[in-house]
């Protein structure tokens, strides 16, 4: 999933300060699951949101709402009466979700509730870790399942710098493991450690973010 | 003998089959050339080459290249670190070229510290290359006569070829973890092509002879030359530092006790050097040391006269 994190709320209401007519708008799929920006945080932020500015004689009318997913233009039709009259959308969803929600309702306010971060996996209750980088091209058959782009601090194809130490990286210790640690242990236990003695080529970036923004275009699916 | 591949004296000193000796030389954090002529004074004719840090723990200081340059101009043969934290395959190619053009001719390839550690600590980082694909790609433009993108190292189609003739070290690191990765990391870097190592500074012996014995085991000593890295411990606040905060690095207790029994620290930190020094000679395989003594380059002479290695060829 995509995870994300709330922004500090002096952040966020700093950034509404100013709109009549707020629409906090959730989204239903990852952000949900990784408990950031679906329904319930969006009760959470409105009650904050409602009582700092009580606190502080602001007047502001708050309407909330979730649909499923941000990042899908049929899904808008639900809530779109509710954005039109808005002063501004406070867009609970994650980069994707807001940006889209803006170029929906073209002219309309859509800000950011969430700090969008990566995407990942649910480590255990409270806890999500980043799995994927998205380059665009899969090499987790070469490693055992775990992704030394992402899951190694520099990225690094070959095998882990000086940095690891018991199981650990030097970046944080406390709380990152060192990815290749971790593809050492699979890969044995897997009896392919011969595998890692072949030396990775120069790595071909273009297919992710280095080849500029990515575009998926399935002609067999266009209409 | 074969032909050199660079040329430079360093490669002289390893093909004649002496114990080298290197030092290492960090470059100022400002643009003072007397911070560089003053460490070139205490290590010249004391040490075969110096190694020049490319920003080291990632802290900002005059490049490698440049400082490279103002040691040879001095007439002490440098090794330019270079690290694949700060530049993509497009500036690494260009500085190569233009450290071969400057007459510096022996690269040392390392991944880098991470940024974190250093004082810009919010910057992004690039790793477009690892260690070993650093290796790899000075090796092709050295011995292929070609960039990384196939493209042959000329000016214009109907201009001459000229290469640089580089002799390529990289770095490695037998105290860090998974320990059984650290030598297949070395056969990688041989397999790579490097030409010769400097190791992470040795303290634990014990485990470094254990690494040592895997490398002969796979025949790796014959393949590279390996130079033991050294770090001089100034004071027992130092070597507990290292132990406790530096990864990858292992500071047995017997040292620390000799340190804080010693009524003059700093001598006793030299003696423990030029000791280790004494037994990594004997090593088979260990083909010389590497001096990382840290903002500490005066000390180098006596270290390197002590341990019997003076004068150098």
């Amino acid at each position: 999933m995509i995870t994300a994190v709330q922004k500090p709320f002096d952040e966020i209401s700093e950034m509404v300060k100013g709109h009549d007519k707020l629409l906090i708008l959730g989204c239903g799929s990852c952000v949900t699951v990784c408990m950031a920006g679906g329904e319930k945080e969006v009760g959470i932020l409105a009650s904050t949101l409602r009582l700092f500015n009580k606190q502080n004689n602001i007047s502001m009318e708050i309407i909330e709402d979730t649909i499923e997913r941000q990042c899908d233009r049929e899904f808008f039709d639900a809530v779109k009466d509710k954005i039109l009259r808005a002063d501004a959308v406070l867009s609970m969803a994650c980069g994707a979700g807001v940006q889209f929600c803006a170029e929906v309702f073209e002219g309309k306010r859509v800000l950011p509730a969430l700090n969008t971060r990566f995407y990942g996996a649910t480590e255990q209750q409270g806890i999500w870790s980043e799995c994927c980088a998205g380059c665009g091209s899969c090499v987790l058959d070469k490693f055992g399942g775990i992704c030394p782009i992402a899951r190694c601090s520099k990225s690094l194809l070959n095998g882990p710098c000086g940095g690891s130490q018991e199981g650990k990286c030097e970046v944080d210790p406390e709380n990152i493991d060192c990815g290749w640690q971790l593809i050492y242990d699979r890969m044995k236990s897997l009896g392919l450690l011969h595998k890692l003695e072949e030396n990775e080529p120069i790595n071909d970036w273009s297919t992710g973010r280095d080849g500029g923004p990515g575009k998926i275009i399935r002609e067999d699916m266009v209409l | 003998m074969s032909e050199l591949k660079a040329g430079t004296n360093l490669e002289k000193v390893f093909k004649a089959g002496h114990f080298a000796v290197t030092a290492e030389l960090g470059p100022p954090k400002s643009a003072d050339v007397e911070v560089i002529n003053k460490k070139v004074q205490y290590l010249k004719g004391n040490v075969d080459a110096v190694n020049i840090t490319d920003n080291q723990t990632a802290i900002v200081r005059m490049s490698s290249i440049a400082a490279g340059a103002l040691v040879l101009q001095q007439g002490l043969e440098p090794v330019i670190q270079i690290t694949c934290r700060d530049r993509n395959r497009i500036a690494i190619q260009s500085d190569v070229l233009g450290a071969y053009a400057l007459g510096l001719k022996n690269i040392l390839c390392l991944t880098g510290d991470h940024q974190k550690f250093g004082n810009h600590g919010t910057c992004k980082n690039v790793f477009d290359l690892d260690s070993i694909q650093l290796i790899q790609a000075l090796k092709t433009m050295r011995d292929e006569k070609q960039f990384i993108c196939g493209d042959e190292i000329k000016n214009s189609k109907k201009a001459p070829i000229v290469e640089p003739r580089i002799l390529i070290g990289a770095a490695a690191n037998p105290f860090a973890d998974p320990f059984e990765f650290r030598v297949i990391r070395l056969a990688k870097k041989v397999n790579a092509g490097v030409d010769f190592i400097q190791t992470q500074c040795v303290y634990d012996m014990e485990r470094f002879e254990e690494w040592m014995k895997q490398v002969r085991e796979r025949g790796l000593h014959k393949q590279v030359k390996i130079m033991a890295g050294l770090t001089p411990l100034k004071a027992v606040g130092m070597a507990k530092y290292m132990r406790d905060n530096v990864a990858g690095l292992s500071v047995p207790d017997y040292y620390i006790d000799r340190l804080s029994g010693a009524e003059d620290a700093p001598a006793e930190g030299i003696k423990i050097c030029v000791e280790q020094i004494k037994r990594l000679k004997e090593i088979e395989g260990v083909a010389g040391v590497h001096i990382m003594a840290i903002e500490w380059e005066r000390r180098v002479p006596e270290i390197v006269e002590a341990a019997g290695l003076l004068p150098r060829p």
